[in-house]
């Protein structure tokens, strides 16, 4: 009789987690082995010539390569800036709640209106970016307009963006730590530098952890400014692989091809969520 | 217990009476028609404006006109609504999405709906060149609504400040190569022409192509036409225009943002859709013009922008009143005010007639420029397969502009994805 509560009990939250989550991964692969289907012509089992495809696309290849460097360069920076900034927010200063208001603005923003105003600070001339360059005497750039520019002016935007909610972390973090080791650390000489590297940052680990794992999912969920910003343009040169998919899903209708994708996407997130606890969780400090 | 559920039943009776009801007062048809907005300002507001002029003239129809973002989202919402059966009866999409709906026997032939004579005579009454992308397989799919070409937009003042004649816009390539160079300031301030390179390159380049005297596709839309010499020349134009005679701003010039480039002085010129006349009219402090774009071998353009569809799951009463509506809004004095107030196009000649756009025309004169240019138009690049044979199109273009391949290259490549792709369907 008592497993029977047990069970009932774990009811609810199993049928969310089958209907939203288990369930739409075993269909997205299924989905992945079956070709393209219309009412002509309708789908049909094909195996794994989907991911055959897959492999000889030389656009998924190219997508793959332009995430990679989209979370190499959101990453780090997003969260070197979030510790700084929440370093800076948490000392006693004047107007500090401004400040932090100030640098959690552009979590609140939408992602699109965030995209909208970005799109006219990097355009061409007309954009903020270009004037302010202006008066040191630099001609305009074609910031989105050149593939060697546009990737690293998304990298920028999305730091912008994503820095602040990560510092909030680090505040709560950083408020929790004993000031009593501050002192110890002053009467012992050491430098702030070293307080830093030696002290606060082993301390702030586990938060470490938590950003990281967000961070990471977001280096591969993000991709609404795309379709303001870009649209994955000039030639590719900044698509990423989510906003590849819905590309195939929606705009060529082959729900097949987007699902092979997807299992790639849900197969890579699920490593690096692995790697990154079992590997970090060794190594961090837990009080 | 028993009181309490005589009491409740007593309750539902009664709510199913009131039920009834409303249901007998609103009987009559319901139609749900999703619409997009590819340009800025507030059309939104005129198409409500039109709606709700047409269940005033016809209360036993109600519309629910839904705005559904731009050409892409329009109709991902449509089938999206289809697939999960909730109800939509019509939508306007893009005028190119035609074979995809066909494959996916989504719409009706309005063939099959308008089968009176005066139907039919409705049907025959539009311009011609606006059917070409609503046309296949000897039956009508769209109807057109709101239809564009692309046209060239000039700066008065810019033109007079490079001595040059602000009446005579230049009417060819080479012209277009002299005045650019006159106008484009070597600090970089003002460029002397921007035609846009994101959103929708394709169709830019079909205006180019057709001025070389070359189509993009067939008919029958499962044959494309991109490693034609003449298609490799016209894409060799374009990027010479900001790498050999740097009149335009090398790299892609952004859709988005262009109006706003021509608004504030940035270039001279901007190829843009006749739909952001009445935008750039309102908006600009300088004196502008607007002209058929250049020819080389022949003028040309391609016609743009959005058609009615009716989608296949629907009564018959519904798609009779669909046709209505559709026949409302393209009606002539409907689709005169929806041109006075947009720039898009009148559809039929008879727009054209009324004595409002008449007026408009005669204050206005380049209201007029996008229906005279018609004479030089042709469809916009649809085929079979469509988002992925236009993508690789897109690609191609762009990666020519950024000087990544050189245009015979990449536009072979672009033909042989093309030719992949659509094999099945020849």
């Amino acid at each position: 009789m008592r497993h029977v509560y047990g069970w009932l009990l774990l009811t609810p939250a199993a049928i969310l987690l089958i209907a939203f989550t288990h369930y739409p991964t075993v269909a997205t692969f299924i989905e992945s082995t079956f070709s393209k289907g219309t009412s002509v012509r309708p789908s049909r089992f094909v195996g794994i010539q989907n991911y055959e495809l897959m492999i000889q696309d030389p656009i998924f290849w190219k997508v793959l390569v332009n995430n990679l460097w989209f979370a190499a360069g959101t990453i780090p920076a997003s969260i070197a800036l979030a510790i700084a900034m929440a370093l800076l927010v948490n000392k006693a200063l004047p107007g500090r709640s401004f400040l932090r208001l100030a640098y959690f603005t552009p979590t609140i923003l939408p992602m699109i209106a965030v995209a909208n105003i970005w799109l006219f600070f990097y355009s061409p001339d007309i954009g903020l970016i270009d004037q302010v360059l202006g008066w040191f005497g630099f001609s305009g750039h074609n910031w989105l307009g050149d593939p060697g520019t546009v990737l690293g002016a998304i990298i920028v935007m999305t730091v912008w963006k994503e820095a602040g909610f990560f510092m909030i972390f680090y505040l709560a973090a950083l408020q929790h730590l004993p000031p009593e080791l501050e002192e110890a650390a002053k009467l012992e000489g050491a430098s702030r530098w070293y307080y830093f590297r030696r002290v606060v940052f082993p301390l702030l680990m586990p938060t470490t952890l938590f950003v990281l794992v967000n961070a990471v999912l977001n280096s591969f969920k993000l991709v609404d400014h795309l379709f303001v910003l870009t649209k994955g343009g000039p030639d590719n040169a900044s698509n990423l692989l989510l906003y590849y998919i819905y590309e195939n899903a929606f705009s060529y209708f082959d729900t097949s091809y987007a699902a092979t994708l997807t299992v790639v996407l849900l197969t890579m997130l699920a490593l690096m969520a692995l790697a990154q606890f079992f590997f970090f969780d060794k190594r961090i400090h837990y009080r | 217990m028993f009181a309490k559920m005589r009491k409740t039943l007593a309750r539902l009776t009664m709510a199913a009476c009131v039920g009834a009801v409303t249901f007998v007062a609103q009987a009559g048809t319901e139609l749900t028609m999703y619409y997009p907005v590819a340009v800025g300002g507030p059309l939104t507001q005129v198409v409500d404006g039109i709606i709700a002029d047409f269940m005033k003239e016809n209360p036993d129809i109600k519309v629910n006109a839904i705005y559904a973002g731009n050409y892409n989202d329009a109709r991902i919402k449509a089938l999206a609504a289809l697939k999960s059966g909730e109800p939509a009866q019509m939508s306007v999409m893009f005028s190119i999405d035609i074979y995809e709906l066909i494959e996916q026997d989504a719409i009706v032939a309005f063939d099959d709906i308008a089968t009176m004579d005066e139907d039919r005579a409705w049907l025959d009454s539009f311009y011609p060149t606006l059917m070409e992308n609503g046309r296949t397989g000897g039956k009508t799919w769209g109807i057109p609504f709101q239809r564009s070409t692309i046209v060239m937009y000039y700066n008065k003042d810019a033109f007079r400040a490079a001595g040059l004649d602000p009446e005579m816009p230049p009417a060819t390539w080479d012209e277009l190569v002299t005045a650019g160079k006159k106008l484009t300031k070597a600090d970089g301030s003002q460029w002397g022409v921007m035609i846009p390179s994101t959103g929708y390159p394709y169709w830019m380049f079909g205006a180019l192509t057709m001025q070389n005297d070359q189509v993009l596709m067939n008919d029958a839309g499962d044959t494309t036409y991109f490693d034609a010499p003449a298609t490799i020349e016209a894409l060799e134009f374009w990027k010479d225009l900001g790498s050999e005679h740097k009149v335009m701003p090398q790299g892609t010039v952004e859709w988005g943002t262009l109006r706003q480039n021509f608004l504030e002085g940035k270039t001279a010129i901007m190829w843009h859709s006749t739909g952001n006349l009445t935008a750039v009219k309102e908006n600009a402090n300088f004196d502008f013009g607007v002209a058929m774009l250049p020819a080389n071998k022949r003028r040309g353009t391609p016609t743009g922008g959005g058609n009615f569809y009716i989608f296949k799951q629907t009564t018959p009463e519904e798609q009779q009143a669909a046709l209505k509506l559709v026949k409302f809004m393209t009606s002539p004095e409907r689709a005169a005010e929806w041109s006075m107030k947009t720039g898009y196009m009148g559809v039929t000649p008879a727009a054209y007639e009324t004595q409002k756009l008449q007026q408009y025309v005669e204050e206005f004169p380049y209201a007029a420029v996008a229906r005279d240019q018609l004479e030089f138009a042709t469809a916009e690049l649809s085929t079979y397969e469509t988002g992925r044979v236009r993508k690789a199109l897109d690609d191609a273009i762009q990666a020519v502009l950024t000087d990544a391949k050189t245009s015979e290259s990449a536009l072979k490549e672009a033909q042989s994805t093309a030719d992949r792709l659509l094999r099945a369907y020849r």
